[in-house]
């Protein structure tokens, strides 16, 4: 099979010493695999995410979006926008959609980035990842690249809100999406079935702002995967990772739990599952270390 | 009162709904809620709203101004759209609030220790400045939001989960000399800056509707 190319919004998680930064280490080995080039957009930028609303209006936020389409479509102007973090992926398909469907605000947008000497046209389609495995490979052609599967694992498959909800997978529901369990499942892993918390929300970027009420939040998300018999959770989302995963030394000293459940990417899980050691998997960047899938990656 | 909020009571004088209309965000849509709750029943921070959304609604078309542009309810939004995905209306309700959120602090009626919404003001300034977030010096800002002596000890709290992100290399204290961001950062400020003259002369120009 050719190799498939992809115009890609890396995003700013992903950036070396930042907090998702072995999630892209784990995509790189992935798309090894798989044999995707990813081509970064050319001097993109933050798409200011879902909390950049107080100090950026409207026009502003959409400009950031918009900028990144405008210089994707000059790069890699045949190729889909492709990006990891479910919020990149959200604004920039949210600007895409919002600019075909009103000319006054094309124009407007189109007059912003004039000032910097761009044009966006916005008709390249903007997925994610998960989109891209799922409907460009399909589960028997990800399954083909098994090596070691990870068998007798159960994952909890923590699917969020933002590559859930609005736009969500196609063919998926919003309150009980399957894709994140068929993956794990084609990894060769076992999905826990009842998965209570898993389109809950994680507080999102309120972690930061409202600790509290945000850990409550996400202490159902793991109790709810430890009832289900979950060793681990998987999810899409870097802010659901992150959130899940660093506060449960906070979480038990308040609550008195005990948890200690990993958080990995489903990437990671592909990484492994595909024959890809410790490091290039990421799972050296895990705060909880993922003991079972290190085990697989470095026999 | 701020200015800008002097001249938007004169402007508007009892119409918030037109108020609302001209100057936030897909404030359009205010008019369709029928009322039946269900975003106030699926928000994962409900029980915090001082008044959930359905009620900001009918607020705004009832003129309660104040009431609504002071009151920190938009600022629980955790942008997470369960409200969206089941309003039978399919009004953007994460939107609007987002909208009224970015409006009630452009005229300075956000109350001012909301801590999402300080927050929230320090992200759009950190990715702003370079083009991309500097999550280091975002962690910072956010310690030390509520002053020094505050700061401390919330940095003191936070020690080990910021060892722990170092340790992964999933932080880095290389990023305070600098740290990411775009090479055309000229080119972006122009285009924020166009984008917000238009955005301001649009809600200028817009003409109540009789």
């Amino acid at each position: 099979m050719a190799t498939k190319e992809y115009s890609f919004y890396p995003g700013c998680s992903s950036q070396k010493g930042a907090s998702g930064s072995n999630y892209q280490v784990s995509v790189d080995a992935m798309c090894d695999v798989l044999d995707i080039k990813l081509n970064d957009i050319p001097d993109w930028n933050c798409c200011s995410a879902s909390i950049g609303y107080a100090g950026g209006g409207e026009l502003p936020r959409m400009a950031l979006s918009a900028r990144n389409l405008a210089l994707s479509e000059q790069a890699n102007p045949e190729q889909d926008v492709v990006a990891t973090c479910a919020a990149c992926w959200l604004a920039t398909r949210e600007t895409k959609e919002r600019l075909l469907h009103s000319d006054s605000l094309m124009k407007e947008t189109n007059e912003a980035l004039a000032a910097a000497g761009l044009n966006v046209e916005a008709k390249q389609e903007v997925r994610h990842m998960v989109e891209v495995l799922i409907e460009d490979f399909g589960y028997d052609g990800l399954a083909e690249h098994v090596k070691k599967p990870l068998e007798g694992i159960k994952i909890a498959g923590y699917v969020g809100c933002q590559t859930n909800r609005p736009f969500g997978i196609a063919g998926e529901s919003f309150e009980n999406p399957k894709y994140l369990d068929k993956l794990v499942e084609t990894m060769g892993a076992e999905p826990i079935d009842n998965y209570d918390r898993k389109v809950s929300c994680c507080g999102g970027a309120l972690a930061f702002s409202e600790p509290e009420k945000s850990q409550a939040l996400i202490k159902d998300i793991i109790e709810s995967a430890y009832d289900g018999g979950a060793e681990m959770i998987v999810t899409p989302c870097p802010v659901c990772q992150m959130n899940v995963e660093v506060y449960q030394d906070q979480i038990n000293a308040k609550y008195k739990t005990k948890f200690n459940m990993p958080v990995v990417y489903y990437s990671q899980l592909m990484s492994v599952a595909y024959g890809k050691g410790v490091q290039d998997s990421g799972l050296n960047g895990q705060v909880i270390r993922a003991k079972k899938l290190e085990d697989i990656a470095s026999k | 009162m701020s200015n800008l909020n002097q001249s938007m009571v004169e402007k508007y004088r009892n119409d918030f709904l037109n108020e609302v209309r001209a100057n936030v965000e897909e404030g359009d849509w205010v008019n369709m809620c029928m009322q039946c709750g269900v975003c106030a029943g699926s928000c994962p921070l409900g029980p915090y709203w001082e008044h959930p959304p359905q009620e900001i609604f009918m607020m705004i078309r009832a003129g309660k101004r104040e009431e609504v542009l002071t009151s920190t309810s938009m600022w629980m939004c955790t942008s997470c759209y369960n409200c969206i995905a089941r309003c039978p209306r399919e009004l953007p309700i994460t939107h609007i609030m987002h909208g009224l959120a970015h409006y009630a602090d452009r005229l300075g009626l956000a109350p001012k220790n909301q801590p999402t919404r300080k927050f929230a003001n320090k992200f759009w300034d950190n990715l702003t400045k370079k083009g991309r977030v500097n999550e280091l010096k975002l962690g910072l800002a956010l310690y030390f939001m509520n002053g020094f002596i505050e700061g401390i000890k919330v940095a003191m709290a936070n020690q080990k989960l910021g060892l722990n992100m170092i340790k992964t290399k999933r932080m880095s204290p290389m990023e305070i000399f600098g740290g990411h961001g775009v090479k055309d950062t000229s080119g972006l400020h122009a285009i924020l800056k166009k984008a917000r003259e238009i955005e301001l002369a649009k809600a200028e120009e817009f003409k109540v509707q009789e």
